[in-house]
């Protein structure tokens, strides 16, 4: 007990101590290297790089994955500036397909001929949130998933599977902890990248960064949180595509 | 570890007097006519502890609860130590006054239960609707969409009602209200044989994970927590209660059980740190992954279950019946809050709401953070004693049946 709370006083310390040693930097919105990264790989996306392109991305999401009257701003766009900043000599093309209150399972089944339609090499697959908020049965959240994904390669495309953002002020209310595992189980299993949108936000709130729990009215926190993730996005795509972009990246530090 | 949790039997021994005195100013739990397990209220009141501090947004202190280092977490050892309580009184009740006493008083439980559930649920949606109504976020207009659920005030108050409507961490008392309202029937069956109700208790189990038995929630999906399987630890506390305990002891004492549960927790603790530190996946298999995974606390994975065996034999071995520590003034707060646990949870319920709230509304800073959870817990604290110096005072001036009552609920308290 007594050392319980030592230990807690500790960390207590410890951390403040981390808090105000970052916080003379500038706010840079990093993720730390693990989540920009992964195990498996996106094979389609080096190759049609490597040729020169074009790379046709298409974002499949629900309303977190635009800004409603900053559409512009959203992480999508974002991420298409980033990657041909990254990637010169190379057409990039982002397209969005918004879903808004749709589950996975509403998705899912129309997933193969959208991307048949657009040629795309790269499908972002952001779901989860209305699963979540619907508590939709895990098990066929993960059907779903397992159903999409398949459809997605099946029809030529490599896949990115991201989750939910974190929401301080919901976190109590909506039951995320269940989605997020089941997401990175059907990854696992089918040797799909998830890009971590959740881990990267909450650190992001932990440290800082951004005022999660803000409920001001307003876009500029929505616009400067998806500036942060499209960035963190494109270096997501490049690292698991083990593209060799180093050149440009050491210019830019 | 002969000492196993056979209480009741015992008396108070050395300890009482001596920690009488000093603890003279602090309340003294009321002396029941039988000795209290304090082992049984320290780790009930944990357990109260970290429900709490799980409820809040993760902070600093979730770092110290159990769930981050294992497999199974504070709900298991509430459940557990709930049969293990509700036997010990019904079982009393049951044997001295006959079966429709001992069942007409685990059914008024049940009803206090319900309603607590109820009032918290009113708390909720209150919470709920004013944090979705006030916030303008652009950045969340998906997440308030949690208010959905109201354009249908008349299901959706009707589901609430039937318990099949359970927003997001209001799990465990629905499922206490199922598990103890059919505990007439398991005592029933335990008096008669207990090996032959936790055999039952364990087909049960066997079966709901064979056919995928679950209880039905709104607007879709099941039950939090599956009463059918969750049932198994309920009964299990029970049977430990009744003797089972004492059965088991030579088992428990042994060596090579220790050393089981030890490596068992190890490899529990090995793999939990492969969720937090990412880089360390390398060095877990792909097939214990594809094995393990997903680990269900739904259906109360067989993982978290033998975890929870694990977790309970180290404490049986390492926490002895008479450690002086138990009576000390440094655990009382815990011990208090374990008495008294139905309240207790439902004011750590209450306060996680509160907390967060002022977490959303005002400011979400790591220390507002650690502070909101400490004050809470003191919060719990302070209730536990008063509740005590209550039921202290009352029962004094009560009649003696009544007062021997009170102490039956008081132990049995089982929430």
């Amino acid at each position: 007990m007594r050392t319980g709370l030592a230990s807690a006083l500790i960390v207590l310390a410890v951390s403040s101590a981390g808090v105000s040693g970052c916080s003379d930097q500038t706010k840079s919105c990093d993720v730390p290297a693990y989540l920009l990264t992964s195990d498996s790989t996106l094979s389609r996306v080096a190759s049609v790089v490597k040729a020169g392109g074009p790379l046709n991305i298409l974002v499949v999401g629900s309303r977190s994955s635009t800004i409603s009257g900053a559409e512009g701003e959203a992480y999508p766009v974002k991420l298409q500036a980033a990657l041909r900043e990254k990637l010169p000599g190379v057409p990039v093309n982002v397209a969005v397909e918004l879903t808004p209150r749709k589950t996975a399972g509403d998705v899912a089944s129309g997933l193969g001929k959208l991307v048949a339609a657009r040629q795309s090499t790269l499908v972002v697959w952001q779901t989860g949130i209305v699963d979540a908020i619907r508590s939709v049965d895990i098990d066929e959240f993960r059907e779903a998933l397992d159903e999409g994904v398949t459809a997605l390669r099946n029809a030529g495309a490599d896949v990115v599977l991201m989750n939910m953002q974190y929401s301080p002020r919901t976190e109590t209310m909506v039951s995320m902890n269940a989605y997020i595992d089941n997401m990175r189980l059907v990854a696992q299993q089918r040797d799909v990248p998830v890009f971590d949108r959740f881990t990267i936000m909450t650190r992001w709130n932990e440290r800082g960064e951004f005022d999660l729990f803000s409920p001001v009215h307003g876009a500029s926190l929505a616009k400067r949180v998806h500036s942060c993730l499209g960035r963190a996005l494109s270096t997501f795509v490049i690292n698991t595509a083990r593209i060799n972009s180093a050149e440009p990246e050491a210019r830019r530090q | 570890m002969p000492p196993v949790i056979d209480q009741v039997v015992g008396v108070r021994t050395k300890a009482g007097p001596a920690s009488v005195k000093r603890d003279a100013p602090v309340v003294m739990i009321p002396t029941p006519p039988r000795e209290r397990e304090l082992r049984l209220d320290l780790l009930r009141g944990f357990a109260l502890w970290l429900i709490f501090i799980d409820h809040l947004p993760q902070n600093l202190l979730t770092w110290l609860t159990i769930r981050n280092y294992g497999f199974s977490d504070a709900t298991e050892i509430f459940i557990f130590i709930s049969g293990y309580t509700a036997a010990l009184v019904y079982g009393r009740a049951m044997r001295e006054r006959g079966f429709i006493v001992a069942a007409a008083r685990i059914l008024r439980r049940v009803w206090q239960i319900y309603v607590a559930h109820i009032v918290l649920f009113t708390i909720f949606l209150a919470e709920i609707s004013y944090v979705a109504s006030s916030s303008e976020n652009p950045l969340y207009t998906e997440e308030m969409g949690i208010l959905d659920f109201l354009k249908q005030p008349d299901v959706t108050i009707v589901q609430a009602l039937l318990l099949k409507f359970r927003p997001v961490n209001m799990d465990v008392l629905p499922l206490y209200v199922a598990l103890m309202l059919f505990f007439p029937l398991v005592l029933l069956v335990m008096q008669r044989s207990a090996g032959l109700a936790l055999a039952l208790s364990a087909g049960l189990y066997g079966l709901t994970w064979c056919f995928g038995l679950a209880l039905p929630a709104y607007p879709n999906g099941v039950w939090f927590f599956n009463p059918f399987a969750w049932q198994l630890l309920f009964v299990f506390g029970a049977w430990c209660a009744l003797g089972g305990a004492k059965r088991m002891s030579r088992i428990l004492s042994s060596p090579a059980t220790l050393s089981i549960c030890a490596a068992y927790l190890l490899f529990a603790f090995y793999t939990t740190l492969t969720w937090h530190v990412p880089q360390l996946n390398h060095f877990m298999p792909h097939i214990a992954e594809q094995w393990m995974y997903p680990i269900d606390k739904t259906n109360l994975d067989v993982l978290r279950f033998m975890h929870f065996l694990a977790l309970a034999a180290l404490t049986l071995r390492f926490l002895p019946k008479h450690w002086p520590g138990l009576t000390s003034p440094w655990l009382r707060p815990l011990i208090l809050c374990g008495q008294h646990s139905l309240q207790i949870f439902c004011i750590g319920v209450f306060l996680a709401f509160a907390g967060q709230f002022i977490l959303a509304e005002y400011s979400g800073g790591a220390v507002v953070h650690f502070l909101i959870s400490v004050c809470g817990i003191l919060i719990m604290c302070a209730a536990a004693w008063v509740f005590s110096w209550y039921k202290r005072v009352t029962g004094k001036g009560g009649s003696r049946a009544k007062s021997a009552d009170g102490d039956a609920d008081l132990a049995g308290g089982g929430a």
